[in-house]
């Protein structure tokens, strides 16, 4: 028995010293689902981290809760795609110095046989017009997300009040929303490059892209110091310095995936 | 069936490929289910002796309240430190949210009450008579839940070894107080959420491996810890 209590003892020690060697300066940040599951931030982040001896703590939720941890202040920064909730963000003091970092696009996704005739679809309204018909599922994110305001706002465009059993409200990710899509031979609103980083896995095709209403900007805005005391000002300017400067818009340009570039910088000084 | 037969291919390389993001995720699960099933064994074994051999007024109460407690959501644990832990809760300045710390407390709450329901039925389960003798020996109290204590070790352990198996296996406390962060706060479960929604199965599948495999490991310690005894 006194052996037992010994081990424990001995492993409390160590279990403690091991908890609190987490030391080194962290940089927090919240970002959308497509920044990290295609891939973007791995190549990023590195370099940044080396050069100031930091860690970025990446936390990737929907747009919708990345802006809500910024408004609680568990985060230092946020990187995230919905211009109109961005706006409100930095309005209603809870960020500051907005940036634009870069863009890419939205596409309607679905199967080859495109049951719903998306394809014949002009623009963006008229094919969510088609899927309303109900033909097909349609997957929607249905967490706030980014991609799901960009949902929200062409269905509203559309005049229409999605619901029915063509109608899948998944609260899940991009990812998660493209397997499902495919699993169920439906459609789903995807951001283009989560839909490059997913389509050798998933037999989906895009069946309407192109339209204005599509695009699909990120910005980067730092959580404000005044409202959160304890925020990492500097450090979070650093980061978004970094990555609209030179360096920072370099890689995301040069950053591809099966041969496609999926975002395009567009920082302005 | 190729589909999952590459992807369980795929797997065994990563897990004897010593793929280190692999292995790190590993060791933090390790990290916040070892704290924390230690913290609940300290707190929880003392309690769950105590509550065996008193008798007193609301004992049942107590009772009914640790069973309910063992059918606890992790989720709702989850939920209920994040109130705490985020900047805007009470303990926010500690600045513990999104930390192996943050899920190690998480997990703590969730294995106290296995660990103390299982210490009771273990000490309840030795020979009453045990509880007279070391009365009549003259012990004093603490002699005597030591004396106790150790009759019943190897029922304690098994209490602990099952509190480490909830823990380990657990993923919306790791989500929410962890939040997933590459590198840092990733853990065995919630990683293989993160891959699976990615779709990439085959990492997914080799962590499960892995998680079996410790789970695996403790109980054969177990098994062979209580096999010793006779």
């Amino acid at each position: 028995m006194r052996k037992f209590f010994v081990a424990g003892a001995m492993l409390a020690v160590f279990l403690t010293v091991a908890l609190a060697a987490h030391a080194q300066t962290h940089l927090r940040m919240s970002t959308t689902t497509s920044t990290e599951a295609s891939g973007l931030l791995a190549v990023l982040l590195p370099p940044f981290e080396k050069a100031n001896n930091v860690k970025v703590d990446v936390i990737s939720v929907g747009t919708g809760k990345a802006l809500k941890l910024g408004e609680n202040g568990d985060v230092d920064v946020v990187f995230v795609h919905a211009r109109p909730l961005e706006d409100a963000f930095v309005a209603n003091g809870f960020g500051v110095n907005r940036r634009d970092v870069m863009y890419n696009d939205y596409v309607v996704v679905g199967p080859k046989s495109d049951p719903a005739g998306l394809k014949d679809a002009k623009t963006a309204v008229d094919a969510f017009k088609r899927l309303a018909e109900g033909k097909a599922p349609f997957i929607s994110r249905a967490d706030e997300s980014g991609t799901h305001q960009k949902e929200k706002e062409l269905w509203k465009a559309a005049e229409i009040k999605p619901s029915g059993p063509w109608y899948v409200e998944a609260g899940v990710g991009m990812g998660a929303v493209l397997q499902m899509a495919f699993n169920k031979q439906g459609y789903a609103l995807a951001d283009r490059g989560t839909f490059i980083a997913f389509e050798p896995k998933i037999d989906l095709v895009i069946v309407s892209q192109g339209d204005k209403a599509l695009f699909n900007p990120y910005g980067i805005i730092a959580v404000n110091p005044k409202k959160h005391l304890h925020a990492q000002y500097d450090l979070a300017m650093k980061f978004i310095e970094y990555v609209t400067g030179p360096e920072g818009q370099g890689i995301i340009a040069g950053f591809k995936q099966g041969g496609k570039q999926l975002f395009f910088p567009d920082a302005t000084k | 069936m190729t589909f999952l037969g590459n992807a369980f291919w795929n797997a065994l390389t990563l897990v004897f490929g010593f793929d280190p993001e692999v292995y790190f995720v590993v060791w933090t699960s390790m990290l916040v289910a070892g704290s924390s099933t230690l913290i609940a064994s300290l707190i929880g074994v003392p309690f769950g002796l105590v509550l065996a051999v008193t008798e007193f007024r609301g004992k049942s109460a107590i009772l009914v309240v640790l069973n309910t407690l063992m059918a606890l959501p992790t989720v709702v644990v989850g939920l209920f430190f994040y109130g705490l832990l985020s900047r805007q809760g009470p303990l926010g300045a500690a600045g513990i949210l999104y930390t192996p710390t943050g899920i190690a407390l998480g997990l703590t709450v969730l294995a106290l009450p296995t660990v103390v329901n299982l210490v009771i039925a273990a000490i309840r389960h030795l020979d009453p008579r045990l509880f007279l003798t070391v009365k009549l020996l003259g012990a004093t109290v603490a002699q005597q839940g030591w004396m106790i204590l150790k009759e019943g070790r190897y029922a304690v352990l098994a209490a602990i070894v099952v509190a480490f198996g909830r823990v380990i296996s657990e993923v919306g406390i790791a989500m929410m107080l962890g939040g997933n962060i590459r590198g840092f706060t990733r853990t065995m479960t919630t990683a293989i959420a993160l891959e699976t929604s990615k779709g990439e199965f085959a990492l997914g599948l080799a962590l499960g491996m892995v998680l079996l495999g410790v789970a695996l490991l403790v109980n054969l310690l177990l098994f062979l810890l209580q096999k010793g005894r006779s």
